[in-house]
C-alpha cells in the first residue's frame, strides 16, 4: 500500500504538470514542430540536462536511494542505427498523432472527458 | 493561485520533470513512460507472439502505479485547474484555419480530429491509430521515449 501510494502521488504530480504545462496539448506540439514556440523545447531541454546532471552526480558520488542501496544506472544498449531510425519512427508518430507516450496516458483520462463533453 | 491556473512556464515543468527522475532514482527505479506500453502488452498475453514480450512484468508494477497517477491527475488537472485553452503562436492559428483546424486557443485538443465523429470516421482512426503505431514502435526500437532521454548519456 504504502509502495502504491508513493509511486501513485509521483504519477499525480506528472498528470498535473503534463496538462499544466500543455505537453499533453496536440496544440503545443503543433507549434513544437512549427519551431514557432520555446516552451515545448526548454521543457524537454531543461529536464534532460537536469537529468544527465542528477544522473553524473549520482554516478560520480555512488550515492545510495532511500533503502540505502547503491544506485546502478545501467547504460542504454550501444548504437547509433537503432536511435535514428527508432528516433524518426517515433518523431513520425509524434507529429501524427500529436502525443508521446507520457501525455498519452494523459489523455486517456482527460481527453477522455474533452471527447464526450466538450 | 494565480500561478497555479495559468499555463506553467518552461522553466518550472522541466525541472519538475527532473525532480520526479530524481525521486524515482532515489527510489530505485528508472523514470521512463514507454516501458509501461511494454508491460501491458505482455500483462494482454504478447508473449505467446513475440519473446520480448516475454518478461516478468510483475517487476515493473510500481510503473503501472505511475501510469494510475497520471491518468487521474490529468483529471483533476484538467478539470479543476485549467480555465484556459493553450495560447499558441498567432502564425500556427492562421496556418491551422488554413487546415481546417478552427478549434485553436479555444480548446485543448483539436475538436476536428479528437471529437467522437471525427474518430468514427476512417480517416480520423487511422491517423490515430497509425500515430500510435509509430510511437510505440519507435520509442521501443530505440530503447526509450522522451522522458528516458537523459539515461542515453
Amino acid at each position: 500500500m504504502r509502495q502504491f501510494l508513493s509511486f501513485f502521488s509521483i504519477g499525480l504530480l506528472l498528470g498535473v504538470l503534463f496538462i499544466k504545462s500543455e505537453v499533453a496539448s496536440w496544440f503545443r506540439i503543433y507549434e513544437m514542430f512549427q519551431f514557432k514556440s520555446f516552451h515545448m523545447y526548454g521543457i524537454i531541454g531543461s529536464a534532460i540536462v537536469l537529468g544527465i546532471i542528477i544522473t553524473k552526480y549520482f554516478k560520480y558520488t555512488q550515492a545510495k536511494d532511500f533503502k540505502g542501496k547503491e544506485i546502478t544506472i545501467e547504460p542504454k544498449e550501444k548504437g547509433f542505427t537503432r536511435y535514428m531510425v527508432g528516433g524518426i519512427i517515433f518523431g513520425l508518430g509524434w507529429a501524427l498523432a500529436g502525443a508521446c507516450p507520457g501525455p498519452m496516458y494523459v489523455l486517456l483520462g482527460s481527453g477522455f472527458l474533452a471527447v464526450f463533453y466538450c | 493561485m494565480e500561478s497555479i491556473y495559468s499555463t506553467w512556464p518552461w522553466y518550472v515543468a522541466g525541472p519538475l520533470i527532473a525532480l520526479v527522475m530524481f525521486l524515482l532514482l532515489k527510489m530505485g527505479k528508472k523514470f521512463g513512460m514507454s516501458s509501461n506500453l511494454r508491460a501491458m502488452c505482455s500483462i494482454g498475453g504478447a508473449g505467446k507472439f513475440s519473446d520480448f514480450f516475454k518478461y516478468d512484468w510483475k517487476s515493473s508494477k510500481w510503473n503501472l502505479y505511475v501510469v494510475a497517477g497520471v491518468i487521474v491527475g490529468g483529471i483533476i488537472a484538467f478539470q479543476f485547474l485549467t480555465p484556459h485553452a493553450p495560447q499558441v503562436h498567432p502564425d500556427v492559428v492562421d496556418q491551422l484555419q488554413v487546415l481546417g483546424i478552427t478549434s485553436t486557443n479555444t480548446s485543448f485538443l483539436p475538436t476536428e480530429l479528437f471529437s467522437l465523429e471525427s474518430m468514427l470516421t476512417v480517416k480520423g482512426f487511422s491517423i490515430l491509430l497509425i500515430g500510435g503505431f509509430l510511437v510505440g514502435f519507435g520509442a521501443r526500437y530505440a530503447g526509450g521515449c522522451t522522458s528516458a532521454m537523459p539515461f542515453r548519456h
